[in-house]
């Protein structure tokens, strides 16, 4: 993605984010603009709110101080608004959390068809367009239980993408899955960035990394440290703190 | 990440063998498994001897000494009690369509299950064979209902499940309806005033309207109990440990006494204030069983489901009631046993079941001192029921597993 492609209206503007969880204060002050498009890897060490920053941006943690602001609407107590951006942005998480009492073509169809109330047959249709894109779509009527972590992951990529979102979040992704599943699942994201997805993605993977991301922030102690190209990031770290992290989850 | 250079040389991929199988004589299975030491030996030789008497006495009892005649004559009171022998076959309507309706369930969704179809499809037919003249026409019915139930089940091109569900929804009211029945002497179907319902019949449902009606309550209070508004979940709590801490017995007296003062003048029918005292009861034990199974569910369910956009309402009832209810089948299953047992409490408030017309029969002079002949009959009454729905809660385990989870 060139610079020129995204001179647009940002679609995820942040400012000042706070957020404390008792007394422990997780983030301090995050300003962050995403653009349309725009591919942003988030990284640095566990503990460092980099999970808690992504998934304020779609209310699953609730936010205490400053603004957040996704495709125009700014995030409050308000419930509906709340339910648009959740429309709008697609989250996959560590864990998968699919739900397993459901089969893959159900995990995937369920949304649209409850939220956005499309027509069953639309829905499948969707589904299995986007199985095939993420190159299972022989498992459709499979439980959860019976797909390896790799596969499970695919599905909550397509359960995400089926509500056609327009921002996709990713936190940490890969880290539940063994070593020789990882690639299946940067593949598929590899390819959704390609396709223009406006992504923010939490992960340690470095190669992803250099690979499709616009932006790299480093979080540490609930700030981001620093920020920028990923050719600037690994060539040229601006920040000790950046610096040792790399040196460390570079090394092995 | 990096492929060596060299060519690897692997190993010949191991043989793949089938699983050892063990095979077993009659004699080397008693060997193996009564017969392993001198103390496993002479246990068995103990317990053997044991059984073989008791067996044998109690064989002896029931074929010589015992008078089974109570049963017969009372056969009616047991089933039914006081019911009018005009409105007895809208009892047995209900049993017939009950087996219309399990005949074609079975047929749709337990076809597997061959060994439980045929003892239960033969079951009526079984009991007509060995009934008296004036249930055996009822009982073939009934058991040919089952069949044609069962051979419904395999018409093509109907929604069958869709037609199954909804013929169990409406199956409850029918029931209700036919068994109170509706105006005078000259309407289609007479009013038979619930004093008269008695038996095995009240017993049914006593259970079955604790059960339809105390299982959305219980549910709708363990979401209370789990709610973000503190006036919901304090009301919860509240009537959950209040109802907990008091005995069933109490309840019913409450129910039967207190109720008509609290509706000042209104009266209520008796058998509607028992259904009332068990369905309040039980609601408060199934909350707390369908709280822990709410509890089991891991949170990153409810972030899947509210980062999809699924408000409070559709998350529940499709990712989290479904799963949790599914962890604890066996639980709630446990508790509808319970209820159903339960039920015989209502004697205490003048309501003639089961156990009332098992009194009632012995009080009657022609046969004092047969309580061993009629309470086992009813014990085996109990014991059927109860298996069913234990059987039938395993089965729904199964069918609803989907592999690890």
């Amino acid at each position: 993605m060139s610079e020129s492609e995204r001179t647009n209206e940002p679609i995820i503007i942040c400012r000042d984010v706070h957020k404390w969880y008792g007394h422990y204060h997780a983030l301090r002050g995050i300003n962050m603009q995403v653009h349309k498009g725009e591919v942003v890897v988030i990284f640095g060490p566990s503990g460092s709110g980099k999970s808690t920053f992504i998934r304020t941006i779609n209310r699953l943690e609730e936010h205490q101080r400053g603004e957040i602001i996704v495709d125009g609407i700014r995030l409050t107590h308000d419930v509906r608004d709340i339910e648009r951006i959740r429309m709008e942005t697609g989250m996959v998480f560590q864990q998968f959390n699919l739900f397993p009492h459901l089969t893959v073509m159900d995990n995937i169809t369920l949304a649209p068809i409850w939220v956005r109330r499309w027509s069953r047959e639309q829905a499948e249709e969707i589904a299995m367009q986007l199985l095939r894109r993420v190159g299972i779509p022989e498992q459709a009527r499979k439980y959860p239980g019976q797909l390896s972590g790799g596969q499970q992951q695919r599905v909550a990529i397509a359960r995400a993408l089926a509500m056609q979102p327009k921002i996709m979040l990713f936190d940490e992704p890969t880290s539940a899955l063994d070593p020789e599943m990882i690639k299946e699942v940067l593949d598929v994201m590899i390819e959704l960035a390609d396709s223009g997805m406006t992504m923010m993605v939490v992960t340690h993977e470095m190669g992803f990394a250099r690979a499709v991301a616009d932006t790299m922030y480093f979080f540490d102690q609930g700030t981001i440290v620093e920020s920028g190209t990923p050719d600037r990031i690994f060539g040229d770290p601006r920040e000790d703190r950046t610096r040792l992290f790399l040196s460390q989850i570079l090394s092995h | 990440m990096t492929t060596s250079t060299t060519t690897p040389s692997f190993p010949a991929p191991a043989r793949v063998l089938p699983p050892p199988t063990e095979r077993y004589t009659i004699l080397g299975w008693l060997r193996r498994n009564l017969f392993s030491t001198w103390y496993n030996a002479l246990l068995t030789v103990i317990f053997a001897a044991v059984i073989i008497l008791a067996a044998r006495s109690a064989a002896e009892w029931a074929l010589t000494q015992a008078r089974w005649e109570v049963i017969g004559a009372n056969l009616r009171l047991f089933l039914v009690g006081q019911y009018p022998a005009a409105a007895t076959w809208r009892a047995w309507a209900c049993v017939v369509l009950l087996a219309l309706l399990i005949g074609f369930s079975w047929g749709i969704w337990g076809r597997s299950q061959r060994a439980g179809a045929i003892s239960l499809g033969a079951l009526p037919f079984v009991l007509a064979a060995a009934a008296q003249e004036e249930v055996r026409g009822p009982l073939l019915i009934t058991g040919s209902a089952g069949l044609v139930g069962f051979a419904l089940s395999f018409w093509r091109g109907v929604r069958l499940q869709r037609i199954a569900i909804i013929g169990w929804v409406v199956y409850f009211p029918l029931v209700i309806a036919l068994i109170s029945g509706f105006g005078g002497a000259d309407s289609p179907l007479p009013l038979v005033p619930t004093n008269l319902w008695g038996g095995l019949l009240l017993t049914l449902l006593l259970t079955v309207v604790g059960i339809v009606f105390s299982f959305p309550l219980g549910v709708v209070l363990a979401l209370g109990r789990q709610s973000g508004l503190p006036v919901v979940r304090s009301l919860s709590v509240i009537y959950i440990e209040l109802v907990r801490g008091v005995p069933l017995i109490t309840v019913l007296f409450m129910a039967q006494l207190m109720l008509p003062l609290f509706l000042s003048g209104a009266t209520i029918d008796r058998v509607v204030r028992a259904m009332a005292g068990i369905v309040l009861f039980s609601a408060a034990y199934l909350a707390e069983n369908v709280r822990g199974g709410l509890q089991a569910i891991p949170r990153g369910q409810y972030e899947a489901a509210r980062a999809l956009g699924l408000n409070t309402w559709k998350m529940m009832l499709l990712i989290i009631l479904p799963q949790a209810l599914k962890a604890v089948i066996p639980i709630l299953v446990g508790q509808f046993i319970a209820l159903f047992k339960d039920t015989s409490l209502v004697v205490i408030v003048g309501l003639l079941e089961l156990m009332g017309i098992a009194r009632a029969v012995l009080a009657q002079p022609d046969f004092l001192g047969l309580q061993a002949e009629v309470y086992l009959f009813v014990a085996l009454i109990y014991g059927v029921f109860c298996y069913l729905m234990s059987a039938f809660s395993q089965r729904l385990e199964r069918r609803l597993s989907t592999g690890r989870t």
